[in-house]
């Protein structure tokens, strides 16, 4: 077996883990999202399959599969059965250059536990989440419902006027560290050394940002069920409804990792170097990262059982006239800080 | 004009503070509000594996009594409707025919004997039966009970 061979049975190795686990983690959401939405209301939650009802997701997934998958007469029917499918493509894609770990050693060559390490890493993740947004787009205009419709224009308009606002927060991560790369930027946070403490503003952005990108409330406009019925996806059922869903658990679960990242080091953490094992450092680091995205994930869910959905002008207003001139303020000033300091 | 409770608070119309238009205190109020729920007990009942506790003096069920012979035991008196503090119950008494001596256990029934199932607080000193001709007729078969009741509804 030559390198070539181990490096390519290894890199699809972990494309197949990093896929199931992310699909196992989205699928679990529903369930987190659900026993945290109780909890915060003083119920149980689902309880009924299996021990404490964790067995429920897989009970919704049957569910789904089973019922008629209807699509509308006068619908446009190929971008209708596309919609879907680019939203889930799209939110698959993103996993891809998290690192999900520092450096491990394998039949004595080196990986990143990362499935690509492209050099413009964090342009990636803003192009395939801006293309995320056709999926919802065209999976509602081809419902040829007025709802969908209007679902689907409002989630399109709010994730390209967040998308500004986060992107030029992420600029200034971008100048601090020299690199667009995401492994460049985890590692350069080593230990402690973490980037909210130096962009805590630039992490508010991207956390009220990347709220909105996922379509989560208190920015549900596009699907918010008490105007619209259920959004851009009013008309799908059975599946195509499950990708929908399941893509923005997908999307919610990779915005996390993101601000883990970002903003809150990565796989790094305190004291690190006290570990002299690399590779249970690594392994350490991997628990560690999914700590710190389940914080985000419960934070998420946490906003989202805490405030009432923005009405279409406030948050309008609140993406154009605030976020977009802090980040560019913030921008900015970080810039002006790191030249005075060369 | 006075207020009906002390919770009354003045509308004021002022500009917001730059804390408050920042959202942010706000906000963080908010999420510790939900999270003191997190950890509060549930209200949740478990209903099949769980039952209420319920008071002693409930009873849950309406039954309609019936003497050893298999006779109505109510005669319409009224004194239930009297006594009922929710006044849950109306009805109309009827006369006793000739040949329904078995049916009826006096010369006066009550021909309709109607609970008002909303306001109903189920108290257990309402001993009454009944009518047959109520709107309750799939209590009408229920076996005479003299004196104890036991809650059907929700214990099977």
């Amino acid at each position: 077996m030559n390198v070539d061979t181990t490096y390519l049975i290894i890199k699809s190795l972990m494309v197949l883990t990093i896929f199931g686990i992310t699909l196992l983690i989205a699928t679990y959401l529903t369930y987190f999202e659900r026993k945290v939405a109780a909890f915060l209301q003083d119920r149980l939650g689902p309880d009924r399959a299996g021990p404490f009802g964790i067995l429920q997701p897989l009970a919704d997934a049957g569910k789904m599969f089973f019922k008629e998958d209807f699509i509308p007469q006068n619908s446009a029917k190929s971008l209708f059965i596309l919609g879907p499918g680019i939203a889930m493509f799209t939110a698959l894609l993103t996993g891809s250059i998290i690192p999900w770990g520092p450096q491990i050693t394998l039949f004595g060559e080196t990986f990143d536990f990362q499935i690509a390490d492209i050099n413009v890493g964090i342009l990636f993740i803003v192009g395939v989440v801006s293309i995320g947004v056709y999926g919802i787009m065209i999976g509602g205009w081809a419902s040829n419902n007025k709802y969908s419709l209007f679902g689907a224009i409002r989630a399109s308009s709010q994730m390209i006027s967040y998308e500004l606002a986060m992107g030029l927060s992420i600029i200034a991560i971008v100048m601090m560290t020299g690199s667009l790369s995401l492994k460049d930027i985890v590692a350069q946070q080593h230990g402690m050394n973490w980037n909210v403490f130096y962009q805590p503003l630039g992490f508010i952005i991207f956390l009220v940002s990347a709220l909105a990108e996922c379509n989560r409330a208190p920015f549900d406009l596009a699907e918010c069920e008490s105007e619209l019925i259920g959004g851009y996806h009013t008309e799908y059922s059975s599946m195509k409804l499950g990708f929908f869903l399941f893509a923005e658990y997908i999307n919610m679960f990779i915005s996390c990792a993101l601000i883990s990242s970002l903003y809150f080091g990565g796989y790094n953490y305190p004291f690190m170097d006290m570990v002299s094992d690399p590779t249970v450092q690594g392994l350490i680091g991997t628990a560690v990262l999914f700590g710190k995205i389940f914080f985000f994930i419960f934070l998420f869910m946490w906003i989202r059982w805490t405030l009432p959905r923005f009405r279409y002008d406030q948050l309008m207003h609140l993406g154009w006239k605030m976020l977009i001139p802090l980040a560019i303020a913030n921008m900015l000033v970080s810039g002006a800080v790191i030249l005075f300091n060369q | 004009m006075k207020p009906l409770t002390n919770r009354a608070k003045q509308v004021v119309n002022k500009e917001m503070t730059f804390s408050e238009k920042i959202y942010l205190p706000a906000v963080l109020g908010g999420l510790k509000t939900t999270m003191s729920h997190f950890f509060k007990k549930q209200a949740t009942v478990r209903y099949p594996e769980e039952v209420r506790p319920f008071s002693d003096v409930f009873r849950g069920k309406h039954v309609l009594k019936r003497d050893e012979s298999g006779a109505e035991r109510c005669t319409a008196c009224g004194l239930c409707a009297v006594a009922c503090p929710a006044e849950a119950i109306t009805m109309v008494a009827a006369e006793r025919k000739k040949g329904e001596e078995s049916l009826y256990r006096e010369e006066k029934y009550a021909e309709t004997y109607e609970i008002n199932m909303l306001r109903c607080i189920f108290l257990r000193n309402v001993r009454r039966s009944l009518s047959e001709r109520s709107h309750f007729p799939h209590y009408r078969n229920y076996p005479c009970q003299l004196r104890s009741f036991e809650f059907h509804l929700w214990k099977r």
